[in-house]
């Protein structure tokens, strides 16, 4: 299948505003008769719900928590990136767009980036008209962090609670159109399948997770905004209900699944405790500012924090400031990662399990006193101390990288669309423009960008010419649909097995993080794929699903989201073997330099793998998107 | 440690329900506490029992999902903390547990400790968002705004919308919650415009959710996981008090 990835033709700087131009437009009177199903509500969703609403169209909304406010965009710490250059250091949109290509390895589209760099600015004036309550200086304007190893100050800010206070804005946004009655909010509700009718996207199956109610929604278009699928790892930073089960299902419906193996793995997490773990934390990146990241020069097995204040100088290796020394602590998150790694495979971990790295403020702490150190992270010092119990003024923090974000997900085009007709797929749940690496603090400009500025310009392009008819819920194409997922259902009650569903999603998550996580090779890779592929099977015969569907059944809903993950593992294995070369977060250990760093292969992969989905057991087509680069020049990543 | 856990259980919204019994062994210090409820869950689908259902979804004390009161507190015996944040370190070893949902009118029962908080989404349906459309905002820097109004805001916007307040209140008002909201746009310029209409607005649909009256009893303030102070209720009032005597909604 070709991919046609619609980027318009032009120079960067104009294509976008030019592509507004030249898309149609759906008359104001005529926007009321189109109904667009909107699945999410983070920050892609609801802001997608009420941008769409305010315009005038219909919008059905969806969320499988009890209220949109909940999705999980809430959790981001961090901050928002644009390139508003507040700071006078020499920010731009030019070097926004740049940056991001180049901690993305050159292999996201140069055009969706550049636009992504050229609405931040916006999204910025539109949560502050919200109320979102930003840092400020002392002047009143507001205060900017440098993040994630930029070296410009553009991060902007809500304590260490950034991702609330957006997700809040865009949810009061939502609000307000849920009060006047143009979007149909519809929580406690998971969607279960795409529908599709003469080819195009018409519609979704849902369950209410309340009853167990299966019914039919019809539409003009879908939006799926239904975030990552970091928990095909088990442990993640995700939240416990993310899941890929919208995007999965929409795939084997015909959409193409981009670069499933770009996994983002970050740094600064609060290591594993032991097996009861059911998820992990994140400790913000701008821990990474003042923070100075350590292991022993030679081993000692077992090194807790408390005798680790007691280490002199010369027996610490501050690995990260030695290898990179002009980047230091604030390399790129793979390479901190992966570094991270490296001292622990040698040996040199810390803590009980030998899986952690120190993170140490004591230098901060003399430089700049410890007030200052309180009013900059006072929130994430305490949020350590309750969950690891030590004192992080006193000792140095241990951590270690964990599942964080997924860059891959559906394939769009330039209008955000897959190559379904009518169906489209923002925020993270897309693939669109974060590469094989994502900077910190640019999914949720991401997110915001696809909702605000960039959908509800795009998808009146398509919708003005589809015209009003929907597809009716007693269609075949519905009926087939919904007896679908009633037979999977009833499949997963009946099989009355051994095991629970946690007990296979463990399983499957320990060979993901072993065999696909920080370093993948040949090997490795085939192992997991056979691995998968009996965790599959093991799961169909002797999963235990207690209870019935007509009521509220949490083990019924996480097993219908493990059995997802269980084949997109697979996929993602496939589509790590066909990448031989190292990009961004992906690092196949045979493809390396020789000071082991991440080794491209331009000539070979400067492409976007595009899975096609081919029937039950078969092995999916890789389409490929060809990425040209037409105004940066291709280098190595070097951070030293 | 082993601890032993009476624990609300109730089939649906039309069910008596009754608090069940269960021992749970073997528990470490540094398990959360949703954990432990996880192993027993595990525990009771290998037997075929229907696993206790609660919600949560971040586990870091940000989504406002979880909710339970644990011991007679809404979560926990800790201050300043949610369910999800709660570590077994907390609990000495052999103690006894007592798990319960959120009990307040408007928050029905669902399932066991699940209940249905959409009430306090219709409250913020009612005025809670300064009316703005997508594009065309001044830019971010047009209005300064003085730091120490921007971090008051801030202190109000950090509510997770849990309802633990609600479910420690003697009246079951959700007063902190809506107060929150209130408070951070009534001190913000953004809020300015709209700012007779949407105490009052906000205050009605509390009362026609069921929810009680404030008596500033300050209950919900201690339980409140992120701090909210009663200062913002206090703001509140002050706030409907004016839209009351100039109200352009009589
Ligand atoms: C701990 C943490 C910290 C982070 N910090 C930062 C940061 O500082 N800066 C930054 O830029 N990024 C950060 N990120 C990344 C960023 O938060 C996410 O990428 C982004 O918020 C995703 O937004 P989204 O709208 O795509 O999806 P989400 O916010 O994940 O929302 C998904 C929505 O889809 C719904 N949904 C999912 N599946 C279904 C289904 N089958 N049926 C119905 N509804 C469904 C959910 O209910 C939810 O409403 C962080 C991520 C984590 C995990
Ligand atoms: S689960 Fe999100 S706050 Fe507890």
């Amino acid at each position: 299948m070709a991919l046609d990835s619609k980027v318009p033709e032009g120079p960067l700087a104009e294509k976008w505003t030019k592509h507004k131009f030249n898309s149609k437009l759906v008359n104001p009177a005529n926007k009321r008769k189109y109904d667009i199903i909107v699945v999410g509500t983070g920050l892609g969703g609801a802001s997608a719900a009420a941008s769409l609403a305010e315009l005038g169209y219909n919008v059905k909304n969806f969320c499988y928590q009890d209220s949109p406010r909940r999705a999980h965009s809430i959790a981001a710490q961090g901050g928002i990136n644009a390139a508003k250059n507040y700071q006078n250091d020499g920010d731009s949109v030019y070097r926004l767009f740049y940056d991001t290509i180049k901690g993305g390895d050159y292999r996201s589209r140069e055009a969706n980036v550049y636009r992504l760099a050229e609405v931040s600015n916006e999204i910025i004036d539109q949560c502050v008209a919200q109320g979102v309550p930003f840092a400020r200086e002392y002047g009143g304007l507001l205060d900017n962090r440098s993040f994630g190893g930029a070296q410009v100050s553009r991060t902007f800010y809500a304590r260490g609670q950034t991702g609330q206070q957006l997700l809040l804005g865009a949810y009061s946004a939502l609000s307000r159109q849920i009060g006047k009655g143009k979007v149909e909010l519809h929580d406690r509700t998971e969607m279960l399948d795409l529908v599709m009718t003469d080819g195009k996207a018409s519609g979704i199956i849902t369950r209410n997770l309340i009853t167990g109610k299966i019914e039919s929604h019809s539409a003009n278009a879908v939006v799926l905004a239904t975030g990552g699928y970091g928990n095909v790892f088990f442990l993640s930073t995700n939240a416990m209900g993310s899941n890929t089960t919208a995007a999965w299902r929409a795939h084997k419906k015909g959409a193409n699944f981009a670069n499933p193996s770009f996994t983002q793995i970050h740094p600064t997490c609060i290591p594993v405790s032991g097996e009861h773990q059911s998820k992990l934390t994140l400790m913000s990146e701008s821990l990474r500012n003042d923070g100075r990241i350590w292991v022993p020069k030679k081993a000692i097995p077992g090194l807790t924090a408390a005798d680790a204040v007691k280490l002199p100088e010369n027996e610490r290796d501050y690995y990260l400031e030695r290898r990179y020394p002009s980047f230091g602590n604030l390399v790129p998150r793979d390479v901190a990662s992966r570094n991270a790694k490296m001292v622990c495979d040698e040996g040199r971990g810390v803590g009980s399990t030998g899986q952690a790295v120190f993170l140490d403020f004591s230098d901060a702490i003399n430089r700049l006193g410890k007030d200052a150190i309180v009013e900059k992270y006072g929130n994430l010092f305490d949020m350590y101390q309750q969950i690891q119990g030590d004192n992080p003024y006193e000792v140095p923090m241990m951590i270690y990288p964990a599942v964080h974000y997924t860059m891959g997900g559906l394939w769009v085009d330039y209008n955000l669309m897959t190559n379904i007709p009518g169906l489209y797929a923002i925020g993270e749940c897309n693939f669109s423009d974060h590469g094989a690496n994502r900077l910190g603090a640019s999914a949720l400009m991401q997110g915001l960008a696809d909702g605000y500025f960039v959908l509800p310009y795009t998808i009146g392009d398509y919708l003005a010419d589809a015209g009003y008819e929907k597809a009716s819920t007693d269609s075949a194409a519905f009926k087939n649909a919904e007896k679908v997922v009633k037979e999977r259902i009833d499949k997963l009650l009946s099989i009355n097995g051994t095991k629970t569903v946690d007990d296979f999603h463990k399983e499957l998550g320990k060979v993901m993080w072993n065999n696909v996580g920080m370093a993948r090779t040949e090997a490795s890779l085939k192992e997991a794929k056979e691995q998968i592929k009996a965790i599959r099977e093991a799961f169909w015969k002797d999963v235990k699903v207690v209870g019935t569907n007509e009521e509220m059944n949490l083990s019924l809903e996480k097993a219908n989201r493990v059995a997802d993950f269980l084949e997109l593992a697979e996929l993602m294995v496939d589509d790590a073997q066909n990448r031989k070369e190292s990009c961004g977060g992906h690092f196949r250990e045979e493809s390396q330099t020789e000071e082991g760093e991440a080794l491209r292969i331009d000539d070979a992969y400067s492409y976007v793998a595009a899975w096609q989905y081919n029937g039950e057991g078969k092995e999916e087509t890789l389409n490929k998107e060809e990425l040209v680069f037409e105004n940066v020049k291709l280098t190595q990543r070097s951070y030293k | 440690m082993n601890h032993k856990l009476n624990i609300w259980r109730q089939k649906n919204a039309n069910d008596k329900g009754k608090f069940y019994t269960y021992e749970v062994s073997g528990v470490s210090p540094d398990q959360s506490f949703l954990e432990m409820i996880d192993e027993l869950n595990d525990d009771l689908t290998r037997k075929g029992e229907d696993p206790v259902h609660f919600d949560h979804d971040c586990r870091e004390g940000i989504c406002g999902a979880c909710s339970m009161v644990i011991n007679g507190h809404a979560h926990g015996p800790k201050g300043l903390i949610t369910t999800c944040q709660l570590h077994m370190r907390s609990f000495s070893d052999g103690e006894e547990i007592t798990i319960e949902p959120w009990r307040a009118k408007p928050f029905p029962v669902i399932k066991d400790l699940v209940v249905d908080r959409t009430p306090m989404d219709r409250i913020i349906q009612a005025g809670g968002y300064v009316s703005v459309n997508t594009g065309g905002t001044p830019d971010a820097n047009a209005i300064p705004i003085a730091k120490h109004l921007a971090d008051t805001a801030m202190d109000a916007a950090q509510c997770i919308g849990c309802g633990a307040c609600v479910a420690t209140c003697k009246n079951a008002s959700a007063m902190l919650f809506t107060a929150a909201k209130i408070s951070q746009l009534a001190v913000l310029p953004q809020g300015n415009a709209e700012r007779a209409n949407r105490a009052e607005k906000m205050i009605a649909v509390m009362e026609e959710e069921g929810f009680g009256g404030c008596t500033n009893t300050g209950a919900c303030e201690v339980e409140c996981p992120k701090g909210i102070s009663l200062e913002h209720i206090a703001r509140a009032h002050r706030e409907y008090m004016s839209a009351k005597f100039s109200s352009h909604n009589v």
